[in-house]
């Protein structure tokens, strides 16, 4: 219970919540006029190539490839065979869309000529043919992927089990883990400080990533100085919406599933001006192709290492803020108990604009970082790892920062070691069922106390 | 003028649309969850997928129409009862998590490789291989049918037939819920949302009310995703996170606790939608706004409607103040 909250819902309309709302219209009215950020070639992926059109007599086998970077292939070769003697060549376009025309259904096999691959660009798992079962009036895709590591093998496809794929998928678990713990803490801080589970969170870490690719790749500023002003400017995004949203609606004494849903509005409406600006294709925060280190057997890029190198020392900091200072001390006295907190002295509503405002940096770091270490971020990219970082804190214990960090440590690797045992499209499903059995047997998570939950 | 009449023509349409009914009808389910019990759920969508996958599956390996629709229904029932044995003991934010994850696990095995035999991976199943058997029921005779200004085909992927069957679902359904709200067993439902405690107290099964409404407001979440998928085709990116927050949006747009305000919500949020999407597209130069840009400026809007409908009208168009409580 906080204490600016027992005037419930009879407050008048808070002049900053107005200007919010104002200020949103305004902004979506200010993106009519702007200039979109990544021309909307990325859109262009039209329904049939136009070297193929399906019709009662003729099927379509059919794909794109683009690079490891996400550009078309322009100039891959693709072999078609098929029954009766058939034989067709398409060539990648400049759209990255090749298709081969084919006038009897049957079974064709379609070989990926890897003589045509551009320079540093390999074919992911290895395996350059594929056999496909053609109908008459339909499109059939083949799916090539190229990677940058010769002889790389995705998770779907390779399930044998050996120690250095152990080793590799640990480190990489490790390296999400970091990633993910930097976001994590700032969601358990505004968990811990308001009870407020925010689902617009996510938006706070792709944030952090589109802004540094407009300053590092649209700008072509040094990437860490990219990164600063990022982080500065994700902060500062924090800092205007506890001013501008959280405190107004906490002073109107809106319940806690409210000021949920007002999140999950945020969320839709953040994910869709991101795509409004930036497309929905994944930009690359650096084009120049990643080099790699091998190290005790582990084979990871350079930004992966300085990666982890700045969440473990930005995470040290973080511990050392909480227990060291007198305004770490006073955070986690309101997240134990805010009346109490307020009591002694302290300014419950300070300090939670302080935990907004480092939430979202922290956040906004975090999204810069997997932008560089996964190759490139979207619209999406936020979206994707939001349930992950429910489940970490979750596990950990909502609303203790140290849980957060252990249970995102534990969910990055679980989230890589399923890669082991399961196809890749489970690797999220299995955090996920791990928050649901989290919830059901142990709600206060790991290092929760028994009396947080409700 | 003639732009005018043109507009009003396509927004009817929309209004009276496959999906919208669809909507509605997922509406009117989380309405039975969220309106009347206080269970919020964001995993909606995930019954409307398994509606979708039960029904579609058991038509193409060859059951009737019937008992598929009975298999896309059971499949809700048996979602419903997994979720929530464990979860209805949770606090209303943990369960929004808990359902939120549950629906996502569903999509990501629907869409999974392992399963392509199955559901379709990630491409689906095309309408094409499981219409035909309700295409067959239809009483009415080929060809097309002009209705005021509504032209169809009768019997079409997008017809009269499909209408028809989805709008009487709709008036069916909202019939139920408001002789259900005035029974004893919807006081009661009320009576869980307002005070759990109070009605524990008067010696009723707390659990098992929740459960029932659970169960019941799943199915017909699983007759909304057979609805929704008839006209197109089962995607189950389609209906994940996002389906769930629009249901949801629709929900408290037209008034949550009310028997109209799931119906009304959804055909306002398809119509003003597209109000905004045709205005954009048709005054805004495409090089300033693309026709991709209005509509993804549209579904901005709706985020932004969320926000400020949460916040400054919770009980929405319809709703009652009074009838409305935020449980934690």
């Amino acid at each position: 219970m906080k204490p600016d909250t027992t005037i419930a819902g009879r407050a008048p309309l808070r002049p900053a919540l107005i200007v919010t709302v104002l200020a949103l219209l305004l902004g979506l009215a200010g993106a009519f006029v702007s200039v979109t950020l990544a021309p909307s070639a990325a859109h262009a992926q039209g329904g049939a190539t136009a070297s193929c059109q399906a019709d009662a007599s003729t099927g379509c086998i059919q794909g794109s490839i683009r690079t490891s970077d996400g550009e078309p292939a322009t100039g891959v070769v693709v072999d078609v065979t098929g029954p009766g003697g058939f034989e067709g060549t398409a060539e990648v376009d400049g759209t990255g869309r090749w298709a081969v025309p084919v006038t009897e259904a049957g079974e064709y096999a379609v070989q990926l000529d890897e003589e045509s691959l551009p320079d540093g660009q390999f074919l992911r798992n290895a395996e350059t043919e594929r056999s496909v079962d053609a109908t008459l009036g339909a499109n059939k895709s083949v799916i090539f992927q190229l990677t940058q590591t010769e002889g790389e093998v995705s998770g779907a496809a390779a399930s044998s089990f050996n120690w250095d794929r152990l080793a590799q998928q640990f480190a990489s678990g490790i390296r999400l883990g970091l990633l993910l713990a930097l976001a994590a803490i700032g969601l358990s801080l505004i968990y811990g400080t308001t009870g407020l589970s925010s689902f617009s969170h996510g938006e706070q870490v792709t944030l952090g990533g589109l802004l540094a690719y407009v300053f590092a790749n649209q700008l072509g500023m040094n990437i860490f100085l990219a990164a600063t002003i990022t982080v500065i400017l994700c902060a500062a995004t924090g800092f205007i919406q506890d001013w501008a949203i959280w405190k107004p609606l906490r002073r109107r004494g809106l319940s806690l599933t409210q000021l949920m849903i007002v999140t999950i509005g945020l969320s839709i409406a953040l994910q869709y001006a991101f795509q409004y600006f930036f497309g929905a294709a994944t930009v690359r925060i650096q084009t120049a192709n990643p080099t790699t280190v091998t190290f005790a057997g582990v084979t990871l890029t350079v930004q992966s290492y300085v990666a982890m190198g700045i969440s473990v020392i930005v995470l040290v900091l973080t511990g050392l803020f909480l227990t060291k200072t007198r305004t770490g001390r006073a955070t986690r006295a309101v997240s134990d108990n805010p009346a109490l907190a307020a009591a002694s002295g302290i300014d419950v509503d300070r300090i939670i604009r302080l935990v907004w405002t480092v939430a979202a940096g922290l956040a906004g770091l975090s999204g810069v970082m997997l932008g560089l270490v996964l190759n490139g971020v979207n619209w999406m990219t936020g979206l994707q790892i939001l349930l992950l970082m429910f489940a970490a804190v979750t596990l950990g214990g909502l609303g203790t920062s140290f849980g957060a960090l252990a249970g995102s440590l534990i969910i990055g690797v679980i989230v890589e070691l399923t890669n082991l045992v399961l196809p890749g499209d489970f690797k999220y499903a299995t955090a996920l069922l791990i928050l649901i059995v989290i919830l059901l047997f142990r709600p206060q998570g790991i290092f929760g106390r028994a009396e947080r939950i409700g | 003028m003639d732009y005018v009449i043109d507009l009003i023509r396509q927004l009817t349409g929309e209004a009276l649309a496959p999906t919208t009914a669809a909507f509605a009808i997922a509406a009117i389910g989380l309405n039975i969850h969220f309106g009347f019990t206080g269970l919020i759920n964001m995993g909606q969508a995930a019954f409307l997928l398994l509606g979708a996958y039960g029904f579609a599956i058991s038509l193409t390996s060859g059951l009737p129409l019937g008992l598929a629709v009975l298999i896309g229904m059971a499949c809700g029932l048996v979602f419903a009862l997994i979720l929530g044995v464990p979860t209805l003991k949770l606090r209303g934010d943990y369960l929004a998590i808990v359902t939120i994850c549950a629906a996502e696990i569903i999509r990501m095995v629907g869409r999974s490789s392992i399963l392509t035999d199955v559901t379709g991976g990630s491409n689906g199943i095309t309408g094409s291989s499981y219409r035909d058997p309700f295409t067959a029921l239809s009483p009415l005779p080929d060809g097309q049918t002009t209705v005021l200004w509504f032209t169809y085909d009768n019997n079409g992927v997008n017809g009269w037939w499909i209408r028809i069957v989805a709008w009487a679902l709709v008036a069916l359904l909202c019939v139920i819920v408001f002789l259900l709200s005035r029974s004893p067993w919807g006081r009661v439902l009320k009576g869980i949302r307002e005070d759990e405690d109070a009605v524990r107290s008067l010696g009723k099964n707390v659990f098992s009310y929740k459960m029932q409404a659970l169960v019941f407001g799943g199915v017909i979440g699983s007759l909304a995703g057979i609805i929704y998928v008839l006209p197109s085709s089962v995607q189950p990116d389609a209906l994940g996170r996002s389906t769930t927050f629009f249901i949801w949006t629709a929900l408290l747009l037209g008034g949550a606790a009310t028997v109209f305000g799931p119906v009304l919500g959804a055909i306002l949020f398809f119509v003003v939608r597209l109000l905004i999407r045709t205005l954009a597209g048709d005054f805004i130069p495409a090089s300033i706004m693309s026709n991709q840009q209005a509509d993804q400026f549209s579904y901005v809007l709706v985020g932004v409607a969320l926000m400020c409908l949460i916040i400054f009208r919770p009980q929405g168009i319809l709703g009652n103040k009074k009838e409305l409580s935020f449980s934690v």
